[in-house]
């Protein structure tokens, strides 16, 4: 199987604006163009589009805006991990053979349609994500005698490192006290513990082996990749207070690579809420079950960037089909010690975890220098 | 589906397949261990409360029907874990179910 790069990568800033889904994709492909002059879009053999906008077409539309005319060219869309999915698919049809470049574009708006879930009917009415969250959150807490305070330094964390990224959507910083006076949204979720929707684009171009040489001297390669649905519906989870789906995803991604979570240098995990990221970390194995607020409190001590530099989903905000490719453009960024300010202790090796629905499905890429 | 028309009469009635008499949730007309199809078992099932939390005034809660089938469902007093109860309340409003329990 031919070893499958990135190339190139472009992005917009997340923020809270009003435009077409058509315009910030062409925003972020642009990106990834002007600062790459030298690609040639004729090899260009497929353009992927990762969105839950209700848009139609979006593929053959980018591809028409940018000047690109791909064999390949269709929608990707499987709520918070669309992103890491297409990704996948690019993967896929590069070390298959039927392309040898794919450009991945991610967007969504503030106002995405695929924040809830209108099938899950076991949900009742409670079908906005704060009501999994909350479960999560209390069964996590009760499980392990976590307080809020604890839970509270998650997102203390990401909106600091968040503040390192100029395309983060919150440029603030909290204390805990913060967060734990933010609007209370039930009796186990503030408004401070939740990512917010918001509008942003990110675009990454995979090559195979032989393009990548024609292109880069610093090659950053897809060695790994897991992915894992258990269900659709929230209620289906097994355990409320670990992600099945991630556990077997990240196994998986690593068993391709070769590789055990301990050579993992740094990662960008899915936020989406401040219990969900020690939640990860332990599912991840990278910590002892009921041990993730302990390793999470550890690296925001020591100022250690290790998990979510970008910020995180809580910092960064979260429009859902550019989600999964802005973390995995995180990574690329610090494997080539190119994060400024965020920038990790040259990290060799470094993991994505994207997901959808309450963790009911994951997906998990390593990616190396 | 026959489900949803007994949903909006205020009956919970849980699809069972006919062949391997597993209850199917999400309710549907065709088992998803065997394929074959299913229809409502027509009795009061008893929940047990997995988990909950509190917005405003309600609670809502991680309830097990029947060993497997889990929903969420309001309830107006402190629940506690392991709690059994019963459907009080059932409807569908705006195309979404809604589901309440004592």
């Amino acid at each position: 199987m031919s070893q499958v790069g990135i190339v190139a990568y472009g992005t917009t800033p997340f923020t809270k604006d009003d435009h077409k889904i058509e315009s910030i994709l062409h925003k972020s492909s642009n990106d990834l163009f002007q600062k790459n002059p030298n690609i040639d879009k004729k090899e260009i053999d497929a353009v992927l589009v990762s969105t839950n906008n209700n848009s139609k077409y979006l593929s053959p539309i980018l591809s028409e805006m940018a000047g690109i005319q791909p064999k390949i060219a269709h929608s990707i869309e499987s709520l918070c991990n669309s992103g890491t999915n297409s990704i996948v698919s690019a993967f896929s049809y590069i070390s298959s053979g039927l392309a040898d470049m794919v450009l991945v574009s991610g967007a969504e708006r503030y106002d995405s349609p695929g924040q809830i879930l209108e099938w899950d009917n076991s949900r009742g009415e409670f079908k906005h994500p704060i009501f999994w969250a909350s479960i999560f959150s209390k069964s996590y807490k009760e499980k392990y005698s976590i307080s809020d305070e604890e839970l509270a330094i998650v997102s203390v964390k990401n909106h600091k490192q968040a503040s390192k990224n100029p395309n983060a959507l919150s440029k603030k910083t909290y204390t805990v006290e913060d967060v734990m006076n933010s609007k209370k949204l039930t009796d186990d979720l503030k408004l401070l513990d939740c990512s917010r929707p918001c509008t942003g684009s990110a675009s990454i171009l995979l090559a195979s082996e032989e393009i990548m040489k024609k292109y880069t001297d610093s090659p950053i390669w897809i060695t790994g990749i897991g992915q894992k649905t258990t269900s659709a519906g929230f209620t289906k989870n097994t355990s409320l207070s670990s992600m099945e789906s991630t556990k077997i995803a990240g196994q998986s991604a690593l068993n391709m690579a070769n590789r055990n979570i301990s050579e993992i240098d740094v990662a960008e995990v899915h936020d989406a809420f401040s219990v969900c990221e020690p939640m990860i970390l332990e599912s991840l194995g990278f910590t002892d079950p009921g041990n993730g607020i302990n390793m999470i409190k550890n690296l925001h001590q020591t100022n250690n960037f290790k998990i979510n530099p970008r910020g995180g989903l809580i910092g960064c905000g979260h429009p859902l089909g550019a989600t999964g490719i802005s973390q995995t453009i995180e990574i690329v960024q610090q494997l080539q010690n190119n994060a400024a300010s965020r920038q990790t202790d040259n990290p060799k090796t470094g993991l994505i975890h994207n997901m959808s629905a309450a963790a009911t499905s994951s997906t998990v890429l390593v990616l190396e220098k | 589906m026959s489900f949803e028309k007994e949903l909006e009469k205020g009956r919970f009635y849980i699809p069972e397949c006919l062949a391997c008499k597993k209850l199917v949730w999400p309710p549907s007309e065709f088992c998803d261990n065997c394929n074959e199809k299913t229809s409502l078992r027509k009795e009061e099932f008893e929940g047990k409360i997995i988990e909950f939390s509190k917005q405003n005034e309600d609670y809502f809660c991680v309830v097990e029907f029947g060993g497997s089938i889990r929903i969420m469902a309001k309830m107006m007093t402190l629940p506690k874990k392991d709690q059994i109860v019963k459907i009080s309340k059932c409807g569908i409003s705006e195309r979404s179910y809604y589901f309440q329990i004592i």
